[in-house]
């Protein structure tokens, strides 16, 4: 085994990279040359103003669009190509909420093993225990059976954490996932996050403005600005000067309490 | 078919009562089935759109000289491909493609019909629907299509629900998005055909969408509302035939107008009773 080899083998895994991706809109450019790498086990959180490119990001990432230059590979594959998606676990920004048919929290939850099992193929037993580690592990066992729509937001939310969850992945993306939510939601979701990196080794890549919650924890934050702007401990962010809003004293009251 | 006579009581102890009970029992069991994934997929008026490019079908069968039941297949499963087509690439709007769809295929129906020898009795059957004079050819189509829409149900159920509650983490997760949808825009037109003779192609999409009306207002699950969807479903039908034989009435609008009355009750009954729940879960 040569030198390289052995060092590649001591590092983490590079699950999704993004290598001098660029994307415009038209004429309107949205991301320009953005550099960024989530290893398993690491918890990386992506900030910065409304309109800075995150959600595009995530997108280019997942492979739901294609960079207007650049590469990204998701498990070593592009995106486009990666077919094991049941090592991708996803919580999108606004779920259907408002669902005109009731379904229940492990009805929805039981849809995140369709990945890993095959969609057309019956559940097993395994299966069945899986969603049910996935809801105890985010607090919603006793409300398995109640329909998603009388459930609080932050419930809900926890109940498309799960989703992602169920299918065991080894990457987790999460858009704004505790926007608004409860305090008890909130301690619940850092619990569920952590418990994913350290017993499973996944990584994490989290776009929200509220890190409150998960600030201890983070290995890395990543600002983006259409570029990236910073990339680093979440303790030199203070330092750096770089600001998280449009204005430069924009600083959230996580990043100064942790400061 | 040799129908056994007196094996049922009256309403339905006559052959053709029989014909048009089986007949209708599979379209009470299908629509509803399919019905229950259209309206969560907020595409309720859907079966109406294909309705309407059915009957284009139905005037290019009598026109060509072919049976117009398989005629309006071809149509509607052309038609229901084209609106998924349309929305997927968000060309239109799913509301705007169904009224493309929508206004063409009546002009097409009723220039194809005038054609094909104008609005004679049997065109009425397709568009107001009449269980009663369903013969035995007609009924091993509908249970041919039925057994083979419920069957396709019954596999794609788990991804088809995924599907229509979230679409974008469905694409994520690696699910076939686009074939799903086409093959659930498929199986809408085929019920459409398929249930076109019971209660009419002006009425069928209201078998898709209104007992899932009443199920979803009585269940707590989405397996639940499509079980008891299905079973409101059976029973307008059973009991729309019944008093459409006892009252001389037209059959078809009868199925849907029992259906809609269950709604009404079950609303109602929900609203007066949740309340009353409400407090005395608050203790009050």
């Amino acid at each position: 085994m040569t030198a390289s080899e052995v060092l590649a083998e001591a590092a983490p895994a590079t699950l999704v990279e993004a290598s001098g991706v660029s994307f415009s809109y038209g004429r309107q450019p949205v991301l320009e040359d953005v550099d960024l790498r989530v290893r398993a086990g690491e918890f990386v959180a992506l900030v910065g103003p409304n309109g800075s490119g995150k959600s595009t990001l995530l997108r280019v990432l997942l492979g739901s669009l294609a960079p207007t230059s650049g590469t990204v590979r998701l498990f070593g594959e592009p995106p486009t190509r990666f077919a094991d998606r049941a090592r991708v676990g996803y919580v999108p920004q606004r779920p259907v909420l408002d669902s005109e048919v009731p379904a229940t929290v492990e009805e929805i939850v039981t849809a995140g093993r369709l990945a890993r099992r095959g969609w057309w193929r019956p559940l097993h037993r395994e299966d069945h225990v899986q969603v049910g580690h996935a809801l105890a592990s985010v607090g919603l066992a006793e409300l398995a059976k109640r329909p998603l729509n009388e459930l609080s937001g932050g419930q809900q939310q926890r109940a498309f954490i799960a989703r992602a969850f169920a299918g065991e992945p080894d990457l987790l993306v999460l858009d704004e996932p505790i926007a608004g939510v409860d305090a008890e939601s909130q301690r619940r979701f850092r619990d569920s996050i952590t418990h994913l990196i350290v017993e499973h080794g996944a990584g994490v890549l989290l776009v929200s403005h509220e890190l409150s919650a998960v600030a201890q924890d983070l290995d890395r934050v990543v600002v983006l600005k259409r570029r990236i702007v910073f990339d680093g401990p979440p303790a030199q962010l203070a330092a750096s000067g770089v600001s998280l809003g449009v204005h430069p004293e924009d600083l959230p009251l996580w990043l100064e309490e942790l400061g | 078919m040799p129908w056994p006579v007196d094996a049922l009581p009256y309403p339905f102890e006559l052959g053709f009562m029989q014909r048009a009970l089986v007949a209708g029992v599979v379209v009470g069991v299908f629509a509803p089935m399919i019905g229950t994934f259209v309206v969560q997929k907020r595409m309720s008026l859907i079966g109406d759109g294909i309705g309407h490019l059915a009957f284009a079908g139905v005037g290019a069968g009598l026109v060509a000289g072919v049976s117009p039941i398989w005629a309006a297949l071809v149509v509607a499963i052309a038609g229901a491909l084209g609106i998924e087509w349309l929305r997927s690439r968000r060309s239109a709007s799913g509301d705007l493609a169904l009224a493309l769809f929508f206004y063409s295929g009546i002009a097409a129906g009723v220039v194809l019909v005038s054609l094909g020898g104008g609005f004679g009795a049997s065109i009425l059957t397709f568009l107001f629907g009449q269980p009663l004079t369903v013969n035995d050819e007609e009924i091993l189509t509908i249970v041919g299509l039925g057994a083979a829409i419920v069957a396709a149900m019954l596999v794609l159920r788990r991804g088809l629900f995924a599907v229509v509650t979230d679409e974008d983490w469905s694409r994520v997760a690696g699910l076939p998005v686009g074939l799903l949808n086409t093959v659930l825009a498929v199986i809408v037109a085929a019920s459409v055909v398929a249930a076109m003779r019971i209660v009419g192609l002006l009425l069928v999409a209201a078998m898709m969408v209104l007992p899932v009306a009443s199920g979803q207002v009585l269940a707590r699950s989405f397996r639940g509302t499509l079980w008891w969807s299905v079973a409101i479903g059976v029973a307008s039908v059973v009991a729309g035939l019944a008093a459409s034989r006892l009252w001389g009435l037209a059959p078809g609008g009868t199925i849907v107008l029992i259906a809609a009355g269950v709604f009404a009750v079950v609303a109602l009954v929900k609203r007066a009773t949740i309340p009353k729940l409400q407090a005395e879960g608050a203790g009050l």
